[in-house]
Order: structure tokens, then sequence, then C-alpha cells
């Protein structure tokens, strides 16, 4: 559609109809109009009679002054005028449905031009399993080629009431992922009431990403979950040997969007990684309590996000049990920052 | 064990992929690329079984195989895996085949994907024949596997060992590497 409005087609419908043939009214279908080049092509080209020659894609091509501007403003300078053109347009034909655009946001990325050097994916999520459930741990810092894009995103998405998906990679596509995930698995419990296991919902996320692989798409996420019913007993009270995880319903499996589908008890992902790793490698085993779990995979993303400059600022921590995730209050860890520093400090006192 | 940017995420990864009862698969190379491959295989393996009742051959699957990766080769979407697939069939006996990411197919007495397969063919070069003894071949195994501990620079902690013979597939013991 884009690509035959810049080719020059006269006239094109107007935007709500290139979901649809114009013989039907505008109707959001929810998986025709992703493949919407195919059998509509024929009905974009058609003159509609009466409408202006204003295209909605003129909304989005750059107006040639603002190309020399730095790539900061240049996204902002002509959302905001597209926003002020679709209230015309609203004025004008009312009974097209309003469609409210997200406030314009700084978008240095266009795709002509290069990157400067590959963005890792900065970030530090970790999940791992123990005797009283999965803990689910990341930081809340999200990065943009050195700027700081956003430092209150979430990256612990809970799925359902007993899973909860870590995200790593391009945010867009994690947060997309996870949502059609999320479609995908309430489909499958309302058509077979039952909720599928954490191993299937992996499995059906690895096999959704498989058909993108080579292209820019970029999702490295950790399913966390209980898998079972809730009247099984609660293992929590249950006095569990030191090692002994096998009649846990826990599953934490990473799912790559390389294909990549692993299995295990601890995981960690991201740019702030090893960091994290070093800390729940040593304290991390089967027997500890609710406490501990949380103290040390906060302790995890702190200290990554201490050495890490794509990790940082606030820490969101997600704990699920046979009875559905619960959430912690996100904590700046800028305050532990100092807190440590006023130890260290009296420490140091005390020393001399 | 899958390593990430020079990470070790998970030290007991299953490689080996069990076609039927007497055939196993052994997929490595391109991350996402090895399960798919291997599992559309297994699957089509089984599915066989299940429409014409009985088991294909190893040699038949190894077949079966390298016609999916070449025809997967000239595609937009080629298969980067290197596999081993090794078979016992009724009338032929214990089969070996080696295939690689260009669909080439050989039978071979012995083989290795990998860099571990520069340090390990001249071993089983100079020590294999056609008749070893099970406890002969294990210990053929464990000297591949004490030099690659000496000589290559990835740490590999342990290998997943199975045996296939007429009665079908069994696990051994798994082989670590280091001072014990």
């Amino acid at each position: 559609m884009a690509l035959q409005d810049v080719c020059g087609l006269h006239n094109p419908p107007l935007f709500p109809q290139w979901t649809a043939p114009l013989s039907r009214s505008f109707m959001p279908e929810d998986s025709t109009h992703l493949s919407g080049g195919g059998i509509h092509g024929e009905a974009f080209s058609t003159r509609l009679p009466g409408r202006g020659g204003l295209s909605p894609l003129e909304f989005y091509m750059p107006i040639a002054e603002y190309l020399t501007e730095s790539p900061i403003n240049f996204g902002q300078t002509s959302l905001s005028s597209a926003l002020t053109k679709l209230l015309e347009i609203d004025h004008l034909y009312p009974s097209l449905p309003s469609i409210s655009l997200p406030p314009p946001t700084p978008c240095p990325i266009s795709p002509s031009v290069p990157l400067p050097f590959t963005l890792s994916h900065g970030t530090t999520t970790l999940g791992f399993a123990f005797q009283g459930g999965v803990i689910a741990a990341a930081d809340t810092r999200s990065s943009c080629s050195g700027l700081v894009a956003c430092p209150a995103s979430p990256k612990v998405l809970p799925i359902h009431s007993h899973l909860v998906g870590t995200t790593s990679g391009t945010s867009a596509d994690c947060a997309l992922w996870k949502r059609i995930l999320s479609r995908e698995l309430r489909l499958y419990q309302l058509r077979h009431r039952r909720r599928l296991s954490t191993g299937g919902a992996a499995k059906l996320l690895s096999h959704m990403l498989h058909p993108f692989k080579g292209t820019e798409l970029c999702v490295a996420a950790t399913l966390c979950g209980w898998d079972g019913d809730e009247e099984k007993h609660d293992v929590a009270s249950t006095p569990q040997h030191a090692n002994a995880p096998t009649n846990q319903m826990t599953a934490i499996i990473y799912v790559c969007s390389d294909g990549l589908r692993l299995q295990g008890e601890l995981f960690s992902v991201g740019s702030g990684s090893p960091y994290a790793y070093s800390i729940l490698d040593s304290s991390v085993y089967w027997g500890m309590s609710v406490q501990e779990a949380t103290a040390v995979a906060r302790e995890a993303v702190y200290r990554a996000t201490y050495r890490d400059a794509y990790s940082g600022n606030n820490v969101d921590l997600y704990h699920v049990t046979a009875k559905g995730w619960r959430r912690r209050e996100r904590e700046n860890l800028k305050e532990e920052y100092y807190r440590e520093k006023e130890r260290e400090r009296k420490r140091r006192v005390i020393a001399y | 064990m899958e390593y990430l940017i020079g990470i070790q995420m998970k030290h007991d990864y299953d490689k080996m992929f069990k076609l039927s009862e007497k055939i196993l698969l052994l997929c490595v190379g391109e991350a996402g690329d090895t399960v798919q491959f291997a599992e559309y295989i297994q699957k089509n393996v089984q599915l066989y079984k299940m429409r014409n009742g009985y088991e294909l051959s190893p040699a038949a699957a190894a077949n079966f195989t390298r016609k999916n990766l070449a025809d997967y080769l000239r595609s937009r979407t080629p298969y980067h895996v290197n596999l081993l697939l090794a078979g016992y069939d009724e009338a032929d006996g214990p089969g070996l085949y080696y295939m690689d990411y260009l669909s080439a197919l050989a039978k071979a007495p012995f083989a290795a994907h990998g860099y571990g397969a520069f340090l390990t063919l001249s071993i089983l070069d100079r020590y294999y024949r056609p008749d070893l003894t099970r406890e002969e071949a294990v210990d053929l195994l464990k000297k591949c596997l004490e030099e690659l501990n000496k000589r290559f620079i990835l740490n590999l902690p342990s290998f997943t060992v199975r045996l296939i013979d007429k009665d079908g597939i069994h696990d051994m013991e798994k082989l670590p590497i280091g001072p014990k």
C-alpha cells in the first residue's frame, strides 16, 4: 500500500479500506489485514469518487526540509504534523473510526541510516526455580543505541495466571509476541478446557518465531511458569529434599528467535547476564526460602545494573506458585546504590 | 552444552534424537535449525511407521534425511545442520551415516563433526578395528575424550553416551571430562 502510493498511484482509497475490499464497510479483521497485499491488492487501485486527494500515507512521508535535522527531532516533527492532519480527516468524515496515535517519541533509528554499532540486547533478566516456586526478575531500562529511551519499561510480562515471561531483545517485538502468545494460549484454554503447559507454550512460541529466522526480529524470552492444577497440594508447605525438583511443576524455558529452546532450572538473558549468572550460580540452591530467593534475584539484577551500562533503573520481581503469580513492588535501584555507598563509607570510617 | 556469546547456558543438553527403536540422529549446527529439522525428520519417520506398520531401516532413514536437507538447501530457508545417523539394521547390522549441511551422505565406520573432529579422527584412524569388543570401543571413546580435554579450548564437562545394538538403544553412563 505504501509502496503503491510512493510509486505514484492516483487517489488511493482512504486508509480504513486498506484492510477490506471496497464493498465492505470498515471492519477490523484480525487476521486478514496481516496479509493485506495479496487478494485485496486490487481494491486499493480503484478510485473512490468524491474523495479528496489527501492520502493518509502523506502523514508518514518526510517533508524535505526536516531531513537535515538531527534524527531525534526528525521522528517527532513528522508525527505531530500527522496528528493534526488526522484530526482534520476526522472532522470531514465523521463515520471513520478515530485513531489515537501514541505520543510522539524520539526514534533515532530509521532503516535507511546504518547502525553505528551492533545493538546489544540491553537488559538483564533472570528466572530460576526453587522449592517455593519460580522467581522471575528483570531491570527496567530500555536503551536505544546509547540513549535511555525508557527508564521504566516492564520486561517481565505476565502471559496468563500461572505463566510469566521475561523479555530481552527488541522491545516492540517482545511485547507483540507476548501478546500473540497470550492470545493463542487463551484460545487453547477455551478450546481444550485446560491450560497449556509451559513446555507447550515455549514450543508454540518457538514455532511461531521460526519463519522469521534470518530477519531483524529479535526476541529472547524466558518463560517461567507453574504447570498442573491448583488443587494439588501447595509444594511450599511440604518439606522437600535439598535437590528434589522432580515433584515440582515449575518450568523455566528459554526461547530465542534464532529457534533455540532450552529447558532448565536457572537462566539469565541479556547484556547483563554474565554478571547476574555469577551471583546466581553461587547463591541459588533448591531449598532456599522465598525471602532468600527474592533477595538473591534482586541482588543479581542490582549487580548487573551496576556493571552493565544497558541495564539499570528499577527491578521488577515476580514469584510464580501453584496459586499464580505475585508481583513485588517495583524498586528503584538507585536507593540500593546509595545505601551501599553509605555502608562502604561507614566501613571505611570504622576501619580507620 | 549450549553457548551464547561465550556463556554456557546448559550443561546437560541432549543432542540425540530418537528416530525409532534402533535409530538415533545426532544433530548439531545452528541454534534453531537443529531442533526444527531433527524433530521434523523424527516425526516423519514415526509417521512412516504408523502408515506402513514397519520401521524405516537406517539406510532408508539416512537417505530420507539427506533428501530433505538437499531440498531445503537451495530454498530460501536452508538448514545449517551437521548430522550423524546411527542405527542397527536386522539384515545389514550396525551402520553409521555421516551427513553435513550441504547434504553430503557417507556411510562410515566412525565419524565426528565440529572442531573436536580435528582432534579425534586421527585417534579413531589409528585404533579402530571393525571387530572391537564393547569394552574396547568404550576405551577408544575415552581416549578421544581425554585428547579433547587436553587440547580443546572449550570446556566440555560431560558427554552423553548411547549404544545401539540388536536389542535397541541403551543409555550408558555419562562420561565426564576432567580430574576425578
